[in-house]
């Protein structure tokens, strides 16, 4: 699926709630069915800064894509890792650089995005971000 | 006066807005306080009616200016009962005046004195003490803390020496809510000629410290963490400090006369108080004085005492709550967690029914690191909480705790 795609798909998946306990309470089930990472990616070379929580983002490029993986010690930032994930993991550098991020304001997290939240919504993005740019610039040489 | 919640609460307009969908409970009264009308029509009056800049001109309005500013300097000095009105030095905070001092005490300090500092200072205070020692080859040592929260006065004891200079302690820690026996601190320090410097940023909402009493060299607070605004507060420096260390910053207002050759400072205290000040500030601190001495500071204890008991209690019914900080002498400051919940997700959940509170290390790492935990969660009362907020709180929390485990 193209990162459009998925994105209508949690904006779909996101209006059956009717309300802000029902979409923290699935965020909280994502958070805790996210994989969890292996101990020794959690290097504080991977901390994202500016989180109030802990996250750990770590990123491979696997074929012609990239795959991330991440973690934190806060149930709600892993929910909302999970959906970054969900998005961004598994696709084409140039596909991540191109993406937009108006679902955020859609499905409801809106106040996540917030850069003075200190959860680090923006600070997870902007990182996968240039982890994508990083290859882009890899396979462009 | 006798105390009337209903009365108090609709002096503070904010208090009457909703937040997402809920009545505004907030309980983040240490990170700062709300203001009431009175301190608010002050702020209105003077940008309405005789805004000018002060001490310096002949005209009506800056005359007007002048003299409102320099009553609430006068207010200060008897709320706090310094002896002169010149050892009252308005700055932006309690943050300027540390760093006021730090800076003053760089051309004092020779390699091996010894700056004292406590374990459970907030970041702000410590990063100066850091810068100094730097500067000037002093030596930084702390004052260690218990399990409860409190400080170890025999440890204390054991590290001030002739080298001492310098002891910095807050009135009240603002991530634990202990009030610290600056007396004694203040006292021990001075058998050793050590300078005191006690940080009331905290306290200065609670109680009402007389500064001549303590006999303490340096006092700091801030106004809005006392219904005042923002980027005011004051530094209390007795004469004889006052005298001896050197100015901070450079401009108008600091000087007596300047030639290219030469420029004598200002007398006190206007020495330390370069530039045109936050006016306006000075003026608004001077009415949130006067409205709290009109409700008092022992009708103020007495009830967020009531509060800080009643939610101790009902926080702890909750299985797997703890409270850090636990000492005897506590003001309304309750910093928990949750066994395996992040203080983070339950500050989300309980800001969605309404609630402000503050999550994260409040500026305070070292004592996060001491109990080994991330963070807490921090409900701090004010005078115009009610039981019913604190009801709301525990009844928050709980739904959180259920949505997160
Ligand atoms: C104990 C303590 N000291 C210092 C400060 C800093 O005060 P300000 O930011 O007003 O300078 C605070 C504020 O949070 C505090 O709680």
């Amino acid at each position: 699926m193209t990162i459009e795609e998925i994105q209508e798909e949690l904006i779909d998946e996101f209006s059956m709630f009717d309300d802000w306990m029902q979409r923290y309470e699935y965020m909280i089930d994502l958070g805790k069915s996210l994989p969890l990472i292996d101990e020794s990616l959690k290097t504080d070379d991977k901390l994202i800064k500016g989180c109030q929580s802990k996250v750990w983002l770590h990123s491979e490029m696997k074929d012609d894509k990239v795959v991330f993986t991440a973690d934190s010690d806060a149930v709600i930032t892993k929910g909302i890792i999970a959906v970054l994930i969900r998005v961004f993991s598994n696709q084409k550098p140039q596909a991540i650089l191109d993406a937009n991020t108006n679902f955020i304001d859609e499905i409801g997290l809106k106040e996540h995005l917030s850069p003075t939240r200190a959860n680090g919504l923006v600070s997870m993005i902007k990182q996968m971000k240039m982890y994508a740019l990083a290859y882009q610039t890899q396979v462009k040489n | 006066m006798s105390f009337n919640i209903q009365k108090i609460r609709n002096d503070f307009p904010i208090l009457s807005r909703e937040v997402n969908g809920h009545p505004l409970v907030y309980l983040d009264n240490a990170a700062t306080s709300q203001k009431p009308k009175q301190v608010i029509d002050a702020i209105v009056d003077y940008y309405s009616n005789y805004n000018a800049n002060i001490h310096r001109g002949v005209h009506t309005l800056s005359q007007e200016a002048t003299d409102a500013y320099e009553a609430a300097r006068k207010k200060l000095q008897e709320h706090f009962n310094a002896k002169y009105l010149h050892e009252i030095i308005f700055t932006a905070g309690t943050t300027h005046g540390i760093n006021l001092v730090a800076n003053g005490f760089a051309e004092i300090l020779k390699k091996d004195d010894e700056v004292i500092v406590s374990a459970m200072e907030h970041h702000s205070n410590i990063v100066p003490w850091q810068m100094l020692c730097e500067k000037t080859g002093a030596v930084l040592k702390v004052i260690p803390m218990n399990e409860e929260g409190e400080l170890i006065l025999s440890e204390y004891e054991k590290l001030l020496s002739n080298k001492t200079k310098l002891v910095f302690v807050n009135h009240i820690s603002n991530a634990l809510g202990t009030i610290n026996p600056i007396e004694k601190i203040i006292q021990k320090a001075h058998e050793y000629n050590a300078a005191v410097l006690i940080d009331g940023a905290q306290s200065c909402s609670h109680i009402k410290p007389d500064l001549q009493k303590l006999d303490v060299d340096f006092y700091v607070t801030s106004a809005h963490k006392m219904c005042g605004p923002t980027g005011v507060g004051i530094l209390y420096m007795k004469e004889s400090w006052g005298k001896k260390l050197p100015p901070y910053q450079g401009g108008g207002e600091m000087i007596a006369e300047v030639t290219f050759e030469k420029t004598t400072y200002a007398v006190l205290p206007h020495k330390f108080e370069a530039g045109t000040p936050n006016i306006c500030g000075g003026i608004a601190f001077g009415a949130a004085i006067d409205y709290l001495n009109n409700i008092g500071f022992e009708a103020i204890v007495k009830h967020e005492d009531q509060l800080l008991k009643y939610a101790t209690e009902q926080l702890l019914a909750i299985p797997g709550l703890t409270i850090y900080g636990t000492g005897q002498a506590k003001t309304s400051v309750v910093s928990f967690n949750i066994e395996g919940i992040h203080p983070y997700d339950i500050g989300t959940i309980v800001d969605k029914l309404g609630i402000a509170v503050r999550t994260g290390h409040h500026c305070a790492q070292p004592i996060m690191d001491f109990y080994k935990i991330p963070g807490t969660v921090r409900a701090s009362f004010a005078f115009y909480n009610t039981v019913e907020e604190v009801d709301a709180l525990v009844k928050a929390v709980q739904k959180a705790k259920m949505m997160l485990s």
